[in-house]
Order: structure tokens, then C-alpha cells, then sequence
């Protein structure tokens, strides 16, 4: 659980555009409710890649795996068990 | 010039140093230290060629801004480095205050031991020891194709650029809501003849986002603009501190079952406002509405992956994989994220 709630304050405090007032779930599709650019890709992707000492791979670069919280630990529950 | 052809080297800032290069003499131990013959000439020459001046040097900061100013060149300087730190480090925070490569710095100084404390830690960094200045305007590194307004200007939008990032640092609030305190309009128009100095100078000058790399020589733009089935798009940015002239610029093939994008790019300069990306998504919701597929070529160097990962999460498929780092990348138009609200859109 706390692996979710770094991941959703990281989102919160980085995403342009996403609103205040919104509480984002953990299975809320980011990229729906808030405008995904390119500072906030990067970001994202370097704070997975710092946070959790991985590399992602083109492969792994897909929406798929980062469209929400709850992807996101999926994701990098996959990669570490891979 | 052909479209494959690999950037030449240009030089994009000059990083100086006071004594004994900028002007003759030690500001500490003398006050009444003089400009260098024709440095005044050199300096105001090259910033009108859009070529931007930083300071390096180990030096009292107040004396010597304070000299500078007298000068009246202290307005050319942008992140001077006026300290006691090791040059390296000074131009060090210069790359990164304007986020352009070290290749694209040029230091200038007097002492073969801080040229060389520089070249070791940065060997892209070209150094010049400053007893060769005589010929210095005439250093192909130095001469631009075009001069064009945006580089005239050049200047001042790096100066609104740290306005704004000031702006920034003391928002509190997220980052959304800075956003849409610049009150940003986005224009996306169709290229014209007057546009195309500058659409090459991008293509020269823009690594980061930029999803080739190559460049494309003004005549060749000037057929594309005429040619029925390409389409070369340019944006162009302001905001409540100015203009940041035109910043993007797009190169779209319409073909009969899918819109090719040949070309994409953002200056980066802009990188931090997130109009890359509502670019992108113009070019979108033009594609679906005309029923088409969109591809486009990536050409992945070691300076573009923000926009490689900017397109995967945009949700495009790479479809083919070639050789140097090419890649086809798709998109199904399936999922296509709302313009944010942030910014004012205006299409030509």
C-alpha cells in the first residue's frame, strides 16, 4: 500500500492540469483525468526508474503499464519478478 | 542540403572570462581595469546573431557586475558565473540553466590551466585561448545559415525565460494551476515563405524534442509547402511575459490510408509548458477527423528518449524497428487525450 501512496503523490504533485479537488483512485485512468506532456512522461519515468532502482526498456514503455496507480504496481511487481 | 545529412557543430552560447580576456588587467587589484579593443563589437555582433554570452569567472560578484554594468554589457550575460568555484562547475550550471548541449558552449579565456581544468571535465566544450579573438567573428562555428527574427531576439526570450522560471520556483501550487497563470496561446498554422528561415533553423538547432534529428534545408521546406500532399505545420507560443516566437514545427505526408509524420519537433526552450504535447494531439484529432492512421519515424539518439517516452504515452506502437535507432511508431487513434484547459488553442 504505501508503494501506491508514493506513486499517487508523485502523480498528484507532477501532473499539469489535474485538478485540486480531485482525489485520484488507485485504479483512476491518469491519463484521462489530467494532460499527459512531455515534463511529466520524463518525470515519470525517472522517478519509477530512481524510486525503485530499475532501467525501463522500450518494451516497457507502454500506456498500459502506467495509465494508473494501480498499473503501475502491477507492473513493477512484474518486472521484479521476471 | 539533403534532408540526411547530420548536423554541423554550432556553437549556441560563448561562456567568457573577465580578467584578461573580457578586459585588460585584474579587477581586484586594479578598478580601473579597460575593455578589450573590439570586444564591445564582438559581443554585440554575435548577440544580434541570435548567440547567447555567459560569464565564467573567479572574481568578486558585486565588483565585477558592478564594472560590467558600467561597461553597459552587463545585459548580455545571461546565468553569469561569478564566483570562486572551478570553471567547470560554472559552466557546468550554464548547460544546464539553458539546457543546450556542451558541445554547443564555447569558453573563452586567457589561462591555458582553467581552458584545460574545463576541456578535461568537458571535452565537447570547445576552448579558445582569448589571444585569438581577431578572427573570432569569422569562425564558421559562429556564423548562423540565416539570421532570423527569433534569433535576434533570442536574448530576451531567455530572459523572460528566467521571469518565468522565477515565477515557478516561488508557486506553491501544483503545477497545473502555474500553468494557467502564464496564460498561454498556442497557435498552430499552416507554414508560409516567411516561415521557412526559421522552420530550418529549428531543424538545425533542436535536439531534444525532436523526432529525427535531420535537417531541412530551406529550398526543400519551400517545396514541401507547395507539394499537395504534405503538410508543414508551425506553432508558435506566447504568453504574459512575450513571445516565444515560433517553437514547433511538423511535417505531415498524407497518404491514402494513413498520415505519415515525418518530422516533429518542439525548441527546448519550451520544454517545461507542455505544448509539445498539445501539438501532438493536434496533429491527432486532425489525423482521425480525415480517417487516417497516424505513423511516424523516430530516429532514438541519446538526447531524445523524453520524446520517445512522450510518444509511447501517447499510446503509438512501434510497428517496425530499422537500423541506428529507427523505429515506425503508430497510432490507432483509439485514445486521444482532451486538450487541457490550461492554455488557449488557436488553429489557422
Amino acid at each position: 500500500m504505501e508503494q501506491n501512496n508514493r506513486i499517487r503523490a508523485f502523480i498528484e504533485a507532477n501532473m499539469a492540469a489535474i485538478d485540486e479537488e480531485i482525489t485520484l483512485n488507485d485504479s483512476d485512468n491518469i491519463f484521462e483525468n489530467g494532460f499527459v506532456d512531455s515534463m511529466f512522461a520524463m518525470q515519470l519515468v525517472a522517478f519509477i526508474e530512481n524510486e525503485f532502482a530499475i532501467q525501463l526498456s522500450n518494451e516497457d514503455l507502454d500506456l498500459r503499464n502506467f495509465n494508473s496507480v494501480e498499473n503501475v504496481v502491477k507492473f513493477l511487481d512484474n518486472k521484479k519478478n521476471s | 542540403m539533403n534532408p540526411s545529412s547530420r548536423k554541423h557543430h554550432e556553437i549556441k552560447c560563448i561562456v567568457w572570462d573577465l580578467d584578461n580576456t573580457l578586459w585588460e588587467g585584474i579587477l581586484l587589484e586594479n578598478d580601473d581595469v579597460q575593455l578589450r579593443p573590439g570586444i564591445r563589437k564582438i559581443i554585440q555582433d554575435l548577440d544580434n546573431r541570435g548567440i547567447l554570452h555567459s560569464i565564467a569567472s573567479r572574481n568578486d560578484y558585486g565588483f565585477a557586475t558592478a564594472k560590467l554594468e558600467e561597461f553597459g554589457l552587463l545585459d548580455y550575460f545571461l546565468y553569469p558565473e561569478i564566483n570562486w568555484d572551478a570553471k567547470s562547475e560554472s559552466i557546468s550550471r550554464i548547460q544546464k540553466n539553458l539546457n543546450i548541449a556542451m558541445a554547443a558552449l564555447m569558453f573563452i579565456d586567457d589561462s591555458p590551466f582553467e581552458r584545460d581544468e574545463v576541456e578535461h571535465a568537458y571535452p565537447e566544450v570547445v576552448c579558445v585561448d582569448s589571444a585569438n579573438l581577431e578572427t573570432l567573428l569569422d569562425d564558421a562555428r559562429l556564423i548562423p545559415r540565416f539570421i532570423t527574427g527569433d534569433s535576434r531576439k533570442r536574448r530576451f526570450m531567455y530572459k523572460q525565460n528566467i521571469e518565468r522560471k522565477n515565477l515557478e520556483d516561488s508557486y506553491k501550487g501544483p503545477r497545473g494551476d502555474f500553468l494557467a497563470e502564464l496564460k498561454m496561446r498556442f497557435t498552430i498554422s499552416p507554414a508560409v515563405e516567411d516561415d521557412l528561415q526559421r522552420a530550418e533553423e529549428l531543424t538545425v538547432r533542436t535536439n531534444q524534442l525532436n523526432t529525427t534529428g535531420k535537417v531541412y534545408g530551406y529550398s526543400e521546406l519551400h517545396a514541401l509547402i507547395n507539394s499537395p500532399n504534405h503538410q508543414l505545420l508551425v506553432a508558435d507560443l506566447t504568453d504574459k511575459y512575450g513571445s516565444h516566437g515560433k517553437i514547433g514545427l511538423a511535417l505531415i505526408e498524407e497518404k491514402a490510408e494513413s498520415w505519415h509524420l515525418h518530422l516533429f519537433l518542439m525548441s527546448c526552450r519550451v520544454m517545461s509548458y507542455g505544448v509539445g504535447s498539445v501539438f501532438l494531439t493536434h496533429i491527432l484529432s486532425k489525423a482521425k477527423r480525415a480517417g487516417k492512421r497516424l505513423l511516424v519515424d523516430f530516429i532514438q539518439t541519446d538526447r531524445n528518449r523524453m520524446l520517445y517516452i512522450t510518444f509511447k504515452f501517447t499510446n503509438f506502437k512501434e510497428i517496425e524497428t530499422g537500423n541506428d535507432g529507427y523505429v515506425l511508431l503508430e497510432n490507432d487513434l483509439s485514445v486521444i487525450q482532451d486538450m487541457p484547459s490550461h492554455l488557449e488553442l488557436i488553429i489557422k
